[in-house]
């Protein structure tokens, strides 16, 4: 079980979040002219890293934020989180 | 029966003081207080214990604790049963019940036994060759064969009547073991203040300085254990767990401990849980596990009596118990000298066999010494006695050690063999540790470590008194320094023990002459010499694979004996080194752990919170039948008499239809969302318009997902300017939160929104029917309830008893209905008041079978339509996706296969009979004698008896089905095995027009 550092609430289990996917994703602006294909890109489409990973977590059972973790998706380890307007660190 | 097998010593840790009964196989023996099942049963003479896995030959003890791959136990009856408990780390309780497994009639004549006769047609892969063909066998024959002899311990059947907690710990420094390694940096870490938790898995601290023959300082080892256990006692910022394994290590320095906390307590109080499994969070963990020895391969090696010299070495030592009179040690290294002073201290003189040419170490000169020989250059060849060892063949070994030169047989009644040591590296290869091989020891030790773990003491390799001590009283130093600001090293004291000289690579003797008996690797799951080797005769290479097609290291021991040996053995005759052949993968458990231990308190009752409405106890004083809606408990319907299901249901909802029903809707979701932003956030997130919706007034709201599907609906309503009040489905309520947040923090956290749940916060009651106007204008005078006083969708504030009611005109039944919600406290005052006053109006409850009817009725969709596959089109809510504004999805229903005319959609089906319920579920065909593979048009979403027609009615979602109306199809379920020939209707099936909701 994956230990979290919420940048709100400080270090909790993973079991009080849950997983949000990638961070580095945008959504379209709204009312914009966009092809089907990068529509389906933004909808379905995700990169699958082995290594260092931006990904947003979400702190469900405690102050309800959505934050930004860097991860490693073969280690688990976590080399940085952060708010959602700050950047990472490392 | 007697302990005709203890020592006449007393330095042990059994009570003799303390006679405790037991039963094993029926027989009822004695053994001591601080024994195990094992040392007690060893203590009757007792070896044969089981039968093994595949070819039930008779097996005894191998070991003393967690590496026992043989004497696998069915403890206690009735519920109490447990299968497969290792004997070794049973501790003896009074009254304890114990049985053989894997043999039937008796362990003493096993009828399974015939398969050893036969075992020239079990070999390795058997099962994998041999029940692939006719593939017809595989259930009526094979399966069940497979199932009845290859069954060990029987899983009880009846509910685990035990207690067992959870308890979560935080430490700056976990130590795993108290051997002297462990007890060394545990003391080291709590002197320099860090917090500290030292977990045994075995009832005394000590490891193996309570059987080494060692001084640390001017203390004995024994005396230095129990002086620096006191010593850490005696810390506030220690915590000393003994009977306590770590069998896990997880991500992020989580590791799982089980501490069996009262089987060896005789009448445990109610309370007092039987195990408590310990997730403890650690800043560093230190492994100091030891080493397990390791067996040697020879023929029949597997007889009862045949034990590892360790083992034989602590049963005399702590247990004072002998595992023979007659004893052959037989080793390939030094360390099992100690084991034959133990006997000689007896007065026992055994037999030494020993592969080495020679060796000069001191425990060897004492033993020689005492006018003991030793019969170097030598090995067993194969042992004899049925169901216990009576004699051993010795052959003396060729200068290759390939073959034996000359064989004699001698008798004995054990034999206690040492193959060398291995670390247990378990805990730090699951922390992800990549292992590098020893050459030195032949064995595995950690190398790069992936999480803050540090193996010290045997574990790591250092096989030396003296070196485990440094690395404990070093590595317990530096890693507390790492939490405290102390700097308060401890110094390691002097120590004194024997030297060793070096092991010889040898861990599988030749076969006899003219003979193949077994020489087996993994007791457990019964794997040869020969099964390995005809792996790799048939290509196998891979050392998963070879694990695999043998099965060795794949029992419940995990192969803590038998790993090495494998390892080795394939190197061997593949002529590689063993780190080209490397190594399998540990994976948690290191020992098995109860299902009931992993449950913990979550079960019945507590296997998932139970949400309750704030009227639930009316529902109960009135008869209700609950049924789980996600965490609550909700009213199915309240039963009459002796009315079933389907006439309360029918009943219920009839009344709505003709006067007035009322239903508990505290569980719909309900989220308060306020800012100047808020129009323009639910304008996102609904697919109609929201920038318009005047004060006082709701409005029914879809929402999608980005991928078009919907996601939810439910009505929102405007409080003030910038104040909406929003509901969701039960079912959802949790996941359109999450969803509001996500839009507002992660993709447009321009927006000055802020949400908040108040599902808890309000009481929710419909009341719904013609008469509910009539109802609520009798409870609440000062409300206009007119149509035009209170509009279909308005919203209308007002009090009563000084209670404040917000009253809004919605409806999910289709009738005229109205919703009163109150704080959650006032729920049950409001839900009695209105039924009091409901009275005249014929009032009944309705529960949630009844709501669905009538929302079926009208053909309104809820979960079982909006199944996550759906968009609005196919549920028909195309009216409610604006073509003005962007919303979530909206891009998603433009993609080509959205905007085909011909996709499932909504529609009604009656049954042509007019009488059979259509099962949810069912297939729509259009040809029920058609050849399969048959077309599916579609699938019954949702099904009901229709109220208002006498029929049954059911919701299905079609090919094409807006041109289906009118049309004869069939709904067959295959499962059921019924094909009804159904009419297509619309699936608004009551009230088309909707002028009961606008009346
Ligand atoms: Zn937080």
């Amino acid at each position: 079980m994956l230990e979290i550092k919420c940048p709100y609430c400080g270090k909790r289990s993973q079991n009080e979040f849950s997983y949000g996917g990638d961070a580095t994703i945008k959504r379209p602006q709204l009312g914009e002219e966009i092809s089907t294909e990068d529509w389906d890109n933004f909808v379905y489409y995700r990169d699958n890293p082995r290594g260092k990973h931006s990904e947003l977590w979400h702190h469900v059972s405690g102050c309800r934020q959505w934050f930004k973790v860097s991860r490693d998706t073969a280690t688990h380890e976590i080399f940085d989180t952060c708010k959602m307007n700050e950047d990472f660190n490392v | 029966m007697s302990n005709n097998f203890r020592t006449t010593n007393s330095n042990g840790l059994i009570n003799k003081d303390k006679k405790i009964n037991f039963t094993f196989n029926g027989t009822i023996y004695h053994g001591y207080e601080g024994d195990t099942l094992a040392s007690a049963l060893i203590a009757n003479g007792v070896h044969l214990v089981g039968r093994s896995f595949k070819y039930h030959r008779p097996r005894g003890f191998l070991g003393v604790g967690v590496e026992e791959p043989n004497a696998m136990v069915q403890l206690h009856d009735g519920n109490k049963s447990e299968p497969n408990i290792i004997a070794t780390e049973v501790e003896l309780v009074e009254g304890l019940k114990a049985k053989s497994q894997n043999c039937w009639p008796s362990v003493q004549f096993d009828i399974g036994e015939i398969n050893n006769v036969l075992n020239r047609f079990f070999p390795a892969g058997f099962y994998y060759k041999t029940f692939m063909w006719p593939k017809s066998f595989w259930m009526k024959i094979y399966e069940p064969f497979i199932r009845k002899a290859a069954g060990m311990g029987k899983a009880p059947l009846l509910p685990d009547p035990d207690r067992y907690e959870h308890n979560y710990e935080h430490c700056d420094v976990l130590v795993v073991g108290s051997g002297p390694s462990g007890l060394a940096s545990a003391l080291a870490a709590a002197k320099n203040g860090a917090r500290v938790i030292l977990a045994e898995d075995k009832p005394n601290f000590g490891g193996s300085l309570l059987t080494d023959e060692v001084t640390i300082g001017n203390m004995s080892g024994k005396e230095w254990a129990s002086d620096t256990i006191s010593q850490l006692k005696s810390m506030p910022n220690v915590i000393l767990k003994k009977r306590s394994q770590v069998f896990g290590y997880y991500d992020h320095n989580m590791t799982v401990m089980i501490e069996r906390v009262s089987d060896h307590i005789e009448n445990p109080s109610k309370y007092t849980p039987r195990q408590r499994l310990h997730y403890i969070r650690a800043g560093e963990v230190i492994v100091s596990t030891g080493s397990i020895e390791r067996p040697i391969s020879f023929g029949n090696n597997d007889r009862p009596g045949i034990v590892l010299a360790s083992a034989a070495k602590e049963y005399m030592k702590v247990y004072e118990t002998l595992v023979g009179k007659k004893p052959i040690i037989f080793t390939n290294n030094d360390t099992a000298y100690s084991t034959a002073l133990e006997f000689i201290k007896n007065d026992i003189e055994p037999i030494i066999v020993d592969t080495r040419d020679s060796s000069n170490g001191e425990l060897v000169k004492e033993v020689q010494q005492k006018g003991i020989s030793i019969k170097f250059n030598s090995g067993i060849a194969d042992t004899k006695g049925h169901l216990k060892i009576n004699s051993a063949i010795i052959g003396k070994l060729d200068s290759s050690k390939e073959s034996f030169i000359s064989e004699e047989t001698v008798e004995c009644d054990c034999i206690c063999m040492s193959g060398g040591w291995t670390p247990t590296v378990h805990l730090s290869s699951q922390a992800g540790n990549k292992l590098k091989f020893n050459d030195d020891i032949d064995a595995f030790v950690p190398d790069k470590k992936r999480q803050k773990e540090t193996a010290i003491g045997a574990a790591n390799g250092s096989f030396t008194l003296n070196q485990s001590l440094a690395e404990g009283f070093q590595v317990g130093f530096d890693l507390s320094n790492k939490f405290t600001d102390q700097n308060n090293p401890t110094n390691s004291p002097n120590s004194n023990e024997p030297s060793y000289e070096k092991h010889e690579k040898l861990w599988c003797m030749p076969l006899p002459s003219g003979k193949k008996p077994k020489r087996f690797i993994d007791f457990q799951n019964d794997v040869a010499v020969s099964d390995v080797e005809l792996a790799i005769r048939e290509g196998f290479r891979s050392i998963e694979h070879v694990k695999r097609y043998t099965t060795l290291g794949m029992a419940g021991d995990q192969g803590k004996t038998s790993n090495l040996n494998g390892l080795q053995y394939v190197s061997k005759i593949e002529k590689k080194i063993v780190p080209e052949v490397g190594h399998t993968t540990f994976r948690p458990p290191y020992t098995p752990v109860t299902i009931g231990a992993i449950v913990g308190r979550e079960v019945g009752n507590h296997y998932l919170p139970t949400r309750k409405s704030p009227i639930h106890t009316w529902h109960e004083e009135n008869n209700a039948v609950f049924v789980a809606a996600g965490l609550w408990q909700r009213p199915r319907y309240y039963p009459r008499g002796s009315e079933d299901m389907n006439s309360a249901v029918n009943r219920e909802a009839a009344n709505v239809r003709k006067n007035v029903g009322i239903c508990d809707v505290t569980t719909l979701g309900k989220i308060d969302i306020k800012g100047p932003d808020a129009p323009e956030f639910l304008n996102r997130v609904y697919t109609n318009a929201w920038l318009k919706l005047p004060i006082g007034k709701a409005r029914y709201g879809v929402m999608l997902r980005e991928d078009g599907m919907v996601f939810d609906d439910g009505t929102t309503s405007r409080l003030s300017e910038n104040h909406f009040h929003m509901t969701t489905t039960t079912a959802q309520a949790a996941n359109v939160l999450s969803h509001l947040e996500y839009y507002l923090q992660v993709v447009w956290p321009d927006l000055d929104v802020n949400v908040l749940s108040t599902t808890e916060q309000w009481s929710g009651i419909a009341v719904a029917g013609p008469k509910s106007r009539d109802l609520l204008s009798k409870l609440f005078p000062d409300v206009d309830m007119s149509n035009e006083g209170l509009p279909f969708m308005g919203l209308v504030d007002s009090s009563i008893d000084g209670i404040k009611a917000r009253i809004y005109r919605i409806s999910f039944s289709g009738e005229l209905a109205y919703e009163v919600n109150v704080e959650s406290n006032y729920g049950l005052y409001m839900w009695k008041k209105i039924m009091e006053v409901g009275q005249s109006f014929d009032i009944q409850p309705y529960g949630t079978e009844a709501l669905s009817t009538l929302r079926i009725e009208m053909g309104h969709v809820a979960g079982a339509e909006l199944d996550g596959r759906t968009i609005p089109f196919d549920v028909g809510l195309n009216s409610m996706v604006s073509q003005k504004k962007d919303f979530i999805g909206k891009r998603s229903l433009s993609k080509d296969a959205f905007t085909e005319s011909d996709r499932q959609t909504i529609v009604g089906l009656v049954p042509l009979d007019k009488k059979t319920k259509i099962p949810e579920g069912s297939h729509i065909i259009e040809d029920n004698s058609a050849v399969a593979p048959i077309p599916k048009l579609g699938h019954v979403s949702s099904s009901c008896w229709s109220v208002e027609y006498n029929n049954p009615f059911s919701i299905a979602i079609i090919k094409d089905g807006k041109n289906k109306i009118g049309k004869n199809l069939y709904a067959v379920s295959p499962l059921k095995d019924i094909s009804i020939p159904v009419e297509v209707v619309s699936s608004h099936y009551v009230d088309p027009e909707g002028s009961r909701v606008r009346s």
